[in-house]
């Protein structure tokens, strides 16, 4: 591999162990004031909603609709007709998978 | 890579610019921008956390996407034991999955054809669904949502994520 390859490597182990590090450094070992326990029980439900339309949506830095909004939209059926998460998960790798065999997405 | 950086989208962001010829400084901001994210899954999981500093920061490492909901004992707390349990059979999968990829990438067809990146979003709205209980969580995700849809196109990407966490002001509003 290329040097410069080893150089983004090591950059990204140093700067991700930081990030990952601030949260409970910063706020770890004591207890918070109500109001920030109340936002933080909100945290996942943001977090989780944000990575679902960017990993769906997000092609780079345009929108897209492809094969894997189809799959998503799948799932969440299998989700309301309460499939188990591994059901759920084959039938969104199925649809997309399905779709793009047809030329689709 | 993936056993001493463990972020995949970073990962991915990485290899993305330096195979389309970006330079090492371009790679390295995108790759952060992608994990800035876990500053904010920091924040929900680093108040659980006690002991030193140093022990925080290692424990803090362990912290993964799924950490949100497979680490958590009630509401709002975060177990260190649970977090390690879920994060290190993911963190030897990865890993192992990633030596695989490389001896054997040559063979393996696109995983598009078999729609493996549509797993992802499916995975994050099994637990997001598991979420939306309650009003609060609902108006949160909703906001979220729309939050992630006007930033994609404007922002670079990663920052839709962590823009998305605002909304949990917009759930406080509501709550209760």
């Amino acid at each position: 591999m290329k040097p410069e390859v080893w150089i983004a490597i090591g950059a990204l182990t140093a700067i991700c162990f930081v990030i990952k590090a601030v949260g409970p450094v910063a706020l770890g070992g004591r207890d918070l004031p109500y109001w920030a326990e109340r936002l933080i029980v909100l945290m996942p439900a943001a977090l989780l909603a944000a990575l679902v339309v960017v990993q769906t949506f997000a092609d780079g830095k345009a929108l897209a609709l492809d094969a894997r909004a189809a799959g998503l939209a799948a799932a969440a059926v299998a989700l309301a007709l309460r499939a188990s998460v591994l059901v759920v998960l084959l039938v969104a790798a199925l649809t997309a998978a399905g779709l793009r065999a047809l030329g689709v997405g | 890579m993936s056993a001493i950086v463990f972020s995949g989208a970073a990962q991915f962001a990485t290899l993305a610019v330096l195979s389309a010829g970006g330079s090492v400084i371009t790679a390295i901001v995108a790759a952060t921008l992608i994990a800035s994210r876990f500053l904010a899954i920091g924040v929900a999981l680093g108040p659980s956390m006690r002991g030193s500093k140093v022990r925080r920061a290692l424990e803090g490492q362990a912290v993964v996407d799924a950490s949100l909901i497979l680490a958590r004992t009630g509401e709002g707390r975060y177990g260190v034991k649970r977090l390690l349990g879920s994060t290190l059979p993911q963190y030897v999968g990865w890993t192992l999955g990633t030596l695989g990829g490389v001896l054997a990438g040559e063979s393996i067809p696109d995983p598009k054809d078999l729609g493996l990146d549509a797993l992802f979003p499916a995975f994050f709205l099994v637990l997001v669904w598991s979420e939306l209980g309650d009003r609060a969580a609902r108006v949160t995700a909703a906001v979220a949502t729309l939050i992630a849809f006007v930033l994609i196109p404007i922002a670079p990407p990663g920052i839709p994520v962590v823009a998305a966490t605002l909304a949990v002001l917009a759930g406080r509003a509501v709550q209760r």
